[in-house]
């Protein structure tokens, strides 16, 4: 029986995988070939999705883009034993767009079945959790801390100092809150872990609460990620009827349960606090800080609020020690970056890589330039809270450091691509309206600064009063930047004034523009 | 919202209702799941819902009033019998999803979060899919839609329409 595996990746099945998949089904019937389907998550190659895989004696071999109308010519060219075919790419790890990552946290995603505890266990899964149980809880928070793993949601706090700060804390009770809320436009990594590798992320948390003395955690994914909720309450379930959650964890004496919660579609939800005010069943407005979540989190208890990322890199962590992990990367960040490259480009997907490449080697030789065959003018880094970055930009490392030293972010590691019709002036305003939607309210800076700021950019392209508006609009940025309560109000001056410095071509009367 | 059918959903009952924020009474901070529930059922939140979330949690009707009003899926009347959820957050405008959102709506004589005249199809922006590098992308009654075109996103409706 030939194993043919085919994603269920949302972003595959939007692209038709289901329909691929039930062809391959009929067509192999049709023709008494005996196939077992996979479904898998993705590889992250999504300019090849729906992409296929063969299983053969030295390995796979990988076909795609494939379409349903694909299916029986590919079956002609003898599919089965990896025949050619213009849609064939070779094995998918010599693929170029694969062999030059480092595949850390993505090692399974989209190789094994996600819900499969047996492949997972193959691919080197629970041996995080096997370490951290042998070693105990204040060496596996020395290992997190040695390792420089920090926050991949966007701050870029050092992990281990997080779990210190919990596991130092007296309280009755403690908890891992897992932020799954990935709003940031230009982002789906957490979406593929938890469509592709869930139980990474429940190892990974278990390890969490292991080390902090939580037995509570709960996941916050957003309601617009209906299959990575689906295949996540899935794996809970399998991992609770296999003894990988609940009391006395596979007889290691610890207990941790976890707990998935959908949000309800507000991006403020993805800032911490927001967040746990919404885990609490209450609006998400976001909380005064301090007193930190790490000492009063959710439900007043001292609680370890980390990104989908962060968690799923402390497995490989624990199993292949502080020091291997801490080897790639460059400067202060260490380690991997899943890094997507989305919007209008050539090679869009998933490229996990340690610390270090520069952003014109990501947008150009990885991602290849736009989809459009347009030159790129403008890419954003972060989703909408980061900044515009113009080519002059592109010799910047891709680090934590380097990019908040151009005024940048790297946020959760996603970068949208624009070609040259690009209106950044167009881009400003949505930034200052995205804000004004999704503003929780709390404070006057973000509350009533994004609809004055939308208000602002509208008089400039009025052309009533530009140069004084322009003033007026970057004064209004200083005021959100330094007088916002939290991140969201805090940094969308960085997309605006950036659009500003960087292309203030596009800031002037559209009456004039159109006249040139 | 995980865009579920409207036609799956029941017509109010208060005792279906109490059954439902009863099964998750117990949870720890229980109101979005209830709240989610109840929508899944009953196609929206209603007063009715209101009142009674409020009274099973102890809370003032106004403090359950603010929590379904600040989230942007919860509904207070339901939606067409599809839903039609077009993404228009930065990856999805770099490849043109205004332009088509546009087209879009024109073609169905509504506006954002409207429903066309035959109670068919609702119409709403979201933020982000995640589906960022198969853009323009969509949520078609919860199910993704990646790559889209005007022809696409009519073929994709006229489908949910015979379905």
């Amino acid at each position: 029986m030939t194993r043919i595996f085919v994603p269920k990746d949302a972003a595959a099945l939007a692209v038709g995988a289901d329909k691929v998949a039930a062809r391959i089904a009929a067509e192999a019937r049709s023709r008494w070939l005996a196939v077992e389907i996979v479904r898998t998550g993705s590889r992250g190659m999504f300019f090849l999705e729906p992409l296929i895989e063969v299983e053969m004696a030295d390995g796979r071999v990988g076909y795609g883009p494939v379409s349903a109308s694909d299916v029986a010519s590919l079956f002609d060219a003898g599919l089965l034993t990896g025949g050619a075919h213009a849609l064939r790419i070779g094995k998918p790890e010599e693929h170029p767009f694969l062999s030059g990552q480092t595949r850390l946290t993505f090692a399974r995603c989209g190789i094994i079945d996600p819900l499969s505890l047996g492949d997972y266990a193959a691919h080197d899964g629970w041996n995080g959790f096997a370490r951290a149980i042998a070693i105990g809880p204040q060496a596996i928070i020395a290992e997190v801390t040695k390792s420089g793993l920090r926050g991949r949601g966007g701050a870029g706090f050092p992990t281990g100092i997080k779990w210190k700060t919990v596991a130092d804390t007296a309280a009755d009770r403690k908890y891992v809150a897992c932020n799954a809320d990935e709003g940031d436009s230009g982002t789906f990594a957490d979406r593929m872990i938890m469509e592709g590798d869930p139980f990474a992320l429940i190892e990974g948390m278990t390890i969490c609460g292991i080390g902090v003395g939580a037995t509570k955690g709960l996941v916050y994914c957003r309601s617009e990620y209906p299959h990575a909720g689906k295949t996540f309450s899935e794996a809970l379930r399998i991992a609770r009827e296999a003894r990988y959650l609940g009391p006395n964890i596979q007889g290691s004496g610890f207990t941790f349960e976890l707990e998935l919660r959908m949000g309800a579609g507000a991006y403020i939800c993805g800032e911490e606090t927001s967040m746990l005010e919404s885990l609490e069943g209450k609006r998400g407005v976001v909380r005064a800080k301090p007193p930190l979540p790490a000492h009063k989190g959710l439900f007043a208890r001292p609680t370890v609020i980390n990104n989908v990322l962060s968690l799923v890199a402390v497995p490989t962590v624990l199993d292949r020690g502080a020091d291997f992990y801490a080897n790639f990367g460059f400067g202060r960040s260490r380690g991997t970056m899943p890094i997507q490259i989305a919007g209008n480009v050539r090679y869009g997907g998933l490229y996990e890589t340690a610390f270090g490449l520069t952003l014109g080697e990501i947008v150009d030789d990885i991602g290849g330039g736009t989809q459009s065959g347009r030159p790129v003018r403008a890419v954003q880094c972060g989703g909408p809270l980061g900044a515009y970055f113009p080519r002059s930009l592109f010799h910047t490392p891709y680090d934590y450091e380097a990019f908040t030293a151009c005024d940048g972010l790297l946020g959760h590691g996603g970068i949208v691509v624009f070609d040259d019709t690009v209106d950044m002036a167009l881009m400003a305003r949505f930034a200052m309206e995205f804000c004004a939607i999704e503003s929780c309210g709390k404070c006057t800076p973000c509350r009533i600064g994004a609809t004055r700021g939308v208000e602002v950019i509208d008089r400039v392209l009025a052309g009533v009063k530009p140069a004084e508006n322009m003033v007026l609009l970057e004064d209004l940025c200083n005021t959100m930047k330094f007088g916002s309560l939290c991140a969201l109000g805090g940094f969308v001056p960085y997309p605006v004034m950036s659009a500003v410095r960087h292309f203030r071509e596009d800031f002037v009367p559209r009456a004039l523009a159109a006249a040139e | 919202m995980d865009g579920k059918r409207m036609p799956e959903a029941s017509a109010w009952n208060a005792e279906r209702a109490s059954e439902i924020i009863a099964e998750h009474a117990g949870l720890e901070g229980p109101m979005l799941p209830i709240l989610r529930a109840l929508q899944q059922e009953f196609g929206c939140v209603s007063d009715a819902a209101v009142r009674l979330v409020a009274e099973a949690l102890n809370l003032t009707r106004a403090e359950v009033h603010g929590v379904v009003t600040f989230y942007h899926d919860f509904r207070r009347e339901p939606c067409g019998s599809h839903l039609l959820q077009l993404c228009r957050a930065e990856a999805c405008q770099s490849m043109g999803s205004e332009d088509l959102a546009a087209a879009v709506l024109a073609k169905l004589g509504v506006g954002w979060h409207g429903t066309t005249r035959d109670g068919q199809l609702t119409v709403e922006p979201v933020y982000c899919l995640g589906l960022c590098a198969t853009s323009p992308s969509a949520l078609l009654d919860g199910e993704p839609l990646g790559r889209l075109n005007l022809d696409k996103i009519t073929e994709a409706l006229e489908e949910a329409r015979a379905a």
